[in-house]
């Protein structure tokens, strides 16, 4: 997700369009990424936790960005 | 005085970047990016354009690339680059130049002749300049608005390594009008606009003088020229 104290200006575009159309309750938008990297095998903790690295290094820029969760799923 | 330009899948800018070169008086090396060789450049360019689609962030992918690989460890050795626009953004994701690039603040993609103010002459790339010069070069980007945290923006300022700064206009809502970064040692320089399309009268911004007339860009490539042959 970008940064909470950041401009984003996407999310902003998209809260003025929700406010155009009457839903003014909506008082902000803020718009993140979800990246799923597929495995043969459920992952092992180790793999895990290089999934949480790859997350930090290279599919974030942790100057604007924030990674909010690393999850297993099926 | 051979100098290399790299080419990234969707880079724009390389051919503008290596006629500026040429124009400069010295020799072209095209760099592909997945050569790790840099064949024994003595500067490099690393261009505008949208590598690898913009896809992740700006810049991202291309920061792993195999030839950034050799540019880091060269740049870290004291090697010049210079980062034009998507090349500043490479920088950056490289963690050659510090902080972030986003969107432009008012969601536009923005093209025009845009004035600077030279912050620093203390860089490979800036020395023809004069401190404090205004210049005049163009600008197109739709994500070059500038961001760092508070401490960052502290050493930038306290340390001398911002470049150059927009004058009269931000056009993006970077911080602190920041339109380029230098590195602590001198050699590698990052901005968002263009000089690389300001180097020929009649192809460059108007000036005063004539329209298309301006070539405040060529200094960029004179002086990393100057440098290489004095060194």
């Amino acid at each position: 997700m970008p940064k909470a104290d950041l401009l984003d200006p996407a999310g902003k575009a998209v809260a003025n369009a929700l406010q155009r159309k009457g839903n003014a309750e909506i008082t902000n938008v803020r718009i993140g990424k979800r990246i799923e990297l597929h495995y043969a095998k459920t992952p092992t903790e180790a793999e895990v936790e290089a999934a949480k690295q790859i997350a930090a290094d290279f599919l974030s820029n942790g100057v604007i960005e924030d990674v909010v969760a690393v999850t297993v799923e099926n | 005085m051979k100098i290399g330009v790299v080419t990234f899948p969707g880079t724009l800018d390389d051919r503008d970047a290596a006629r500026a070169v040429r124009l400069a008086g010295g020799e072209v090396v095209k760099l592909w990016h997945a050569d790790a060789d840099l064949q024994k450049v003595d500067a490099v360019v690393l261009p505008g354009g949208f590598s690898f689609g913009d896809y992740l962030r700006c810049g991202a992918i291309a920061a792993q690339a195999p030839v950034m690989e050799s540019i880091i460890d060269a740049a870290n050795g004291g090697l010049p680059v210079l980062g034009i626009c998507n090349g500043f953004q490479v920088l950056v994701e490289s963690h050659l130049l510090p902080g972030g690039l986003i969107r432009n603040e008012n969601q536009h993609f923005i093209c025009r002749d845009q004035k600077l103010i030279v912050e620093n002459v203390d860089t490979a790339w800036t020395h023809g300049f004069k401190l404090g010069q205004e210049i005049t070069i163009p600008l197109k980007n739709g994500e070059g608005g500038y961001i760092a945290d508070d401490e960052t923006l502290k050493r930038l300022e306290g340390d001398g390594l911002i470049a150059f700064r927009y004058s009269e206009v931000n056009p993006n809502g970077s911080v602190n009008n920041i339109a380029g970064l230098r590195n602590e040692r001198g050699n590698v320089v990052g901005l968002m606009p263009h000089p690389e399309h300001a180097v020929e009268p009649g192809f460059g911004p108007d000036t005063p003088l004539a329209m298309r007339s301006g070539v405040d860009g060529l200094t960029f490539f004179t002086s990393v020229l100057n440098q290489v042959v004095n060194s």
